[in-house]
């Protein structure tokens, strides 16, 4: 239990996809102008990772790694360089049915999410997850806490950096460096906080 | 005729860079270059596959309906990128190592979706290839200044050779540590860009609320 609970605690602040893995930056920087659209955008993240990259782990483990077809007798067959486009299909149809799902069942939060949830297949933070439960051979159980961690980190850190921007509004910045150059000083800056969290675990 | 083309290679460089200006693709830029070597590799691979996407989208563009239009895009850029993996994997096991799940996430980088939506899907065959290879060259411009940068100071060496003598071998340069950290590729991306915008002010966000100088305002 407690070693599930440490990998929580790493993927959320030690190894943190956006902070530590630059995952996901496009969507980081184009989106944090405001909170309560990072908020959102967290939101669906968690929902997606927490749900994608169980279920690829479950087509790495049983399809695609090499001798996984052992169950269906063909036990030599290695599939494993057919995992990018599984990964990636198997995320975009996540992504399309959480969005009916939503839109029938919680119109609210689809309204409030709106553009973002399809932008979320492009998302790098996504599919690196995926990447690196496979890289890491986690177990089941291991990656339904991994793709819950790297989610709520994901989420803190563009809040965090949304209310940062937020208060930048007003501060007097030099010509050049306005918008996107300060956002990129803020966001090392941040990462730099999130570096001393390596001695955490 | 010739002029549109060159343009199309040419404006990506600075002037529409991918990275400072269209926001796009950075997530692996700043992964990728704590040495020049990787960084090197990255721009190749990417340049690659964004030469190959845009020549193959725009041919197919004609036959594709709007509706399924994302997904097509995402497996012919996904093929693509399983090729350069493997051939990677092939030729420079040592690099692609190091690169670990980042050749992978070029499938996701926005560049090469964003270019196939944003210009293959409305221009022919050689314009497109010629604009995928122009952001391609954009986007290597960047990682290697942010790579060579990383490199020279934090371990005093390009690609691999010595340039600076550090103390630990006997020489006087003192590497930076933080060059090495992740942060650090973000305080250079930020100060390229300032560059830049000081250079060309047409490429400023304008600010959303003017500080008043009212220094000035006294004097006069």
């Amino acid at each position: 239990m407690s070693e599930l609970f440490d990998l929580f605690l790493r993927s959320v602040f030690i190894e943190n996809l956006a902070l530590s893995f630059f995952l996901g930056m496009c969507t980081f920087l184009a989106v944090s102008k405001r909170v309560d659209t990072a908020f959102g955008v967290g939101l669906a993240i968690i929902c997606v990772q927490t749900v994608t990259v169980p279920v690829n782990n479950l087509i790495y483990v049983y399809i695609l790694a090499p001798g996984a077809l052992a169950w269906a007798g063909l036990g030599d067959l290695d599939l494993s360089f057919l995992s990018l486009i599984a990964f990636i299909g198997v995320i975009a149809a996540m992504v399309q049915v959480l969005e009916m799902v939503l839109e029938f069942r919680i119109p609210r939060l689809y309204r409030a999410l709106g553009i973002f949830l399809p932008l979320i297949t492009v998302n790098c933070a996504i599919l690196g997850g995926t990447l690196f439960m496979a890289q890491r051979d986690y177990t089941f159980g291991e990656s339904v806490i991994y793709g819950f961690g790297t989610g709520t980190g994901w989420a803190l850190a563009i809040v965090m950096l949304a209310a940062i921007r937020e208060r930048l509004k007003y501060s007097d910045i030099p010509d050049g460096l306005q918008g996107l150059g300060m956002s990129f000083m803020v966001v090392g800056l941040m990462s730099l906080g999130f570096m001393a969290f390596s001695g955490l675990g | 005729m010739t002029n549109r083309y060159w343009s199309a290679l040419t404006t990506p460089l600075i002037g529409e860079n991918p990275i400072t200006l269209q926001i796009l693709g950075i997530c692996s830029a700043l992964a990728v270059t704590t040495a020049l070597d990787t960084a090197l590799v990255m721009s190749g691979a990417v340049t690659c596959v964004l030469a190959l996407s845009g020549a193959s989208v725009s041919m197919v563009r004609r036959y594709l309906p709007r509706s399924v239009r994302i997904i097509v895009q995402i497996t012919i850029i996904a093929s693509l990128v399983i090729i350069v993996d493997q051939v990677l994997k092939a030729f420079a096991f040592e690099i692609s190592r190091r690169l670990s799940v980042f050749v992978g996430l070029i499938v996701t980088n926005c560049i090469v979706l964003g270019r196939a939506e944003g210009f293959a899907m409305r221009h022919g065959v050689l314009a497109s290839t010629l604009d995928g290879i122009g952001n391609g060259l954009g986007y290597s411009f960047i990682l290697l200044l942010v790579g060579a940068v990383r490199e020279l100071f934090g371990h005093g060496s390009l690609l691999g050779v010595q340039i600076f003598w550090t103390t630990a071998q006997g020489g006087a340069f003192d590497p930076l540590q933080l060059m090495l950290l992740p942060p650090s590729a973000f305080f250079i991306i930020g100060g390229i860009i300032w560059f830049i915008r000081a250079k060309r002010p047409e490429q400023v966000d304008r600010s959303e609320f003017k500080i008043r100088d009212e220094l000035q305002e006294e004097r006069r």
